[in-house]
């Protein structure tokens, strides 16, 4: 029973990474679009040629934020072309099974973006990315599992729905505030002269309790949700 | 009912005009009285409009959609009475018209999630009354997480004391303010949902109507 | 578990039904009437025409056929079971041929088919796909990406994508759109298959002359109202122009 719910996930996950690597057209395009929001953030928050404390936090998940937005749509919109998530639902799979197949490709999308982003805001802010290199991969892998696991319902629900395009965050921002706070202060306490670690860990269980929680939320509601 | 809260309603300014002045702020405080209930009204507002989501999410009961959607314009009505009557409050008691302390921007974002909720409701399309019950859903479960973010964003900085502890003679008037919310909240919450069931009723006629 | 698949003979499991009741059914979208007072029978080894105007409501129907869609009013029954009570299972048991095809344009013939027979959970998937492409007749252009497709060739394929499993019913939402002559008579070949395997065929169309004759039985939607009776499958045009100005 579980072996057929992670087989029907890995096979989609499969899928979507075989055609994202055949043009990398998302995979490009969210990498330059977090690199830009990088660089307009820090025309607004660079005083003097300074940084303000903590700016660099701030920017990074900001960035990931709208990337991860971005990236969210555009891959539910290459489901709505051809109306293969129709396809997809109509299969006898477990339907909880689709969301976790479509959480997991974005997740590691989104990873892939933060292979760049993460090192271009330790050059760009002098931020000390590999000290407690740990904390800072939990606080990324927490933080960006709780938006994506969001974000992945929300977008899915969105497909059939008007307005997809501003709806989405509309609806994902406000929910994600715990997140954003999470990731943002765990990041600054890291990045501190002196890191609190301490704060640091707070944070990451905080991460930790939401993935918990949202994910399996999200996992009860993936099914009544999409069945019109 | 309407009659009672309505009548509750009249009589409290003369409550709370009988409940003495405070030290340093004067008469301004008093607004306390009204801001406090409408937070409580929007916090269960948020909880109603949740549970009631859940309902018809699992349980697949039509009806509790009108509960969900009465039950969220409740929360964004009470929740933008408290984000307005509280700043009034801070600009005099603290000097500013907002901080960044815990309760305040949870409420603020709870806020925008009802809001979102109801602008997905409205420009979502056909289908969107289950989207909105997703979101509620996940609003409401969102409730604990957003105030410890909050708190503990705040706690480890400098803080400014928020609420003050109220003496005796000042319960009274809060109590009697707080029941009146309350049956406010309760007849406006049902006459909202009854609106909302009887435009479904009215839907499901007219298309009987056309069947010959 | 059933016959072994030879590409003809629709495979028998629990959830398998041999005849589809659609009883009073109906569709609203708030005050607007998708579907209403839809009823006919079909059983194992038919063609059933869906027939009438753009926005009659063929494709809701076959939405709802489809377990996709839910009924507002009335019901359909599979084999006597509605699809709440049959389970998830019974998706097993449809193959649907959509108007947008459902086919990743970024993939491969042979990798569309491949990823939904896994999908399907189907045993001996690499077979399956092969004979499926045999029969598209796509043979030589299984490893080229669909997007490079014409319409008819990627019609053949997702055609193939919904029998793979072999299903017990068959719903197309006009199929015909955009086919020269040549892959018209293919396509209804290739039904005929489907109903001589003991498939239940649900055909939503606007092409009368296309399936004149081609149909057991022909059930006509105005407005999303069925109209006139459900009738033979011949003699389309004069009867759908009765119907519709009744």
């Amino acid at each position: 029973m579980m072996r057929a719910f992670f087989r029907v996930a890995w096979i989609v996950v499969k899928k979507d990474l075989t055609v994202e690597v055949r043009s990398l057209e998302i995979l490009s395009t969210t990498i330059f679009f977090a690199v830009t929001v990088v660089l307009m953030f820090s025309f607004g928050l660079v005083v003097d040629g300074r940084p303000l404390n903590d700016v660099a936090a701030a920017i990074l998940w900001v960035a990931i934020a709208f990337s991860g937005t971005l990236a969210l749509g555009r891959t539910f919109e290459r489901e709505r072309h051809n109306d293969t998530l129709r396809a997809l639902l109509l299969a006898p799979a477990d339907r909880p099974a689709l969301y976790v197949g479509k959480l997991a490709g974005i997740l590691l999308l989104l990873a892939l973006v933060q292979v760049v982003l993460v090192p271009l805001v330790g050059l760009l802010f002098d931020a000390p990315i590999f000290e407690h290199g740990f904390h800072l991969l939990a606080l990324l892998a927490g933080g960006t599992l709780g938006f994506t696991a969001v974000g992945t319902l929300f977008a899915a629900m969105l497909v059939r729905a008007r307005s997809r395009d501003v709806l989405l965050p509309i609806m994902l921002y406000p929910m994600t505030v715990p997140v954003m706070i999470a990731g943002v202060r765990g990041t600054a306490a890291l990045f501190q002269p002196t890191p609190n670690l301490e704060v640091t860990q707070f944070w990451i269980a905080l991460l930790v309790f939401f993935d918990v929680v949202f994910v399996t939320l999200a996992l009860w509601t993936f099914d009544p949700v999409m069945t019109d | 009912m309407l009659a009672l809260a309505a009548g509750m309603f009249a009589l409290a300014p003369w409550m709370i005009n009988a409940a003495p002045n405070e030290a340093t702020m004067g008469l301004v405080y008093k607004i306390y009285f009204f801001h406090m209930p409408s937070a409580w009204m929007f916090m269960v507002a948020a909880i109603t409009s949740g549970v009631a989501s859940a309902r018809f999410l699992f349980l697949k009961r039509p009806s509790a959609d009108g509960w969900a959607l009465a039950a969220g314009e409740l929360a964004v009505l009470f929740g933008a009475f408290t984000l307005v009557t509280g700043p009034l409050w801070a600009r005099k008691a603290w000097g500013v018209w907002w901080v960044w302390d815990a309760r305040l921007t949870s409420s603020l974002m709870l806020f925008m999630i009802f809001v979102a909720y109801l602008l997905l409701r409205k420009y979502g399309g056909p289908g969107a009354d289950k989207l909105g019950a997703g979101m509620a859903l996940f609003g409401m479960a969102n409730v604990p997480f957003i105030y410890v973010s909050v708190n503990y964003w705040r706690t480890f900085h400098p803080l400014t004391s928020v609420v003050p502890t109220l003496p005796v003679e000042m319960g009274i008037p809060l109590w009697y303010c707080v029941t009146a919310f309350t049956l406010l909240f309760i007849v406006l919450l049902r006459m909202r949902t009854r609106l909302e069931h009887q435009r479904a009723r009215v839907e499901a006629l007219y298309l009987l109507e056309d069947e010959s | 578990m059933g016959k072994p698949h030879d590409g003809g003979t629709v495979m028998t499991t629990q959830a398998d039904f041999e005849r589809l009741a659609v009883i009073d059914l109906a569709r609203h979208y708030g005050r607007r009437k998708a579907l209403s007072q839809v009823n006919f029978l079909c059983d194992a080894g038919e063609i059933i025409g869906l027939l009438g105007h753009n926005g009659a409501g063929k494709s809701t129907l076959l939405n709802i056929l489809a377990t996709l869609l839910g009924a507002s009013r009335g019901r359909v029954e599979y084999g006597g079971r509605t699809a709440a009570a049959a389970g998830a299972d019974i998706r097993a048991r449809i193959g649907m041929l959509g108007h947008d095809l459902f086919l990743y344009p970024e993939l491969t013939a042979r990798e569309n088919l491949v990823f939904f027979g896994q999908l399907y959970g189907l045993s001996d998937v690499a077979a399956r796909v092969e004979s499926a492409l045999h029969r598209a007749g796509l043979g030589d252009r299984a490893d080229d990406f669909v997007s490079g497709f014409s319409r008819g060739m990627r019609q053949r394929v997702a055609l193939e994508r919904a029998l793979l499993h072999a299903p017990r019913l068959l719903l197309l939402d006009e199929p015909f759109t955009g086919l020269d002559q040549a892959s018209n008579r293919a396509l209804v070949e290739r039904l005929r298959e489907c109903q001589q395997a003991g498939c239940i065929v649900v055909l939503a169309t606007h092409d009368l002359d296309i399936v004149d004759g081609v149909l057991s039985r022909s059930v006509f939607l105005h407005n999303g109202r069925q109209v006139g009776e459900p009738g033979p499958g011949t003699g389309l045009r004069d009867r759908y122009q009765k119907a519709m100005s009744a």
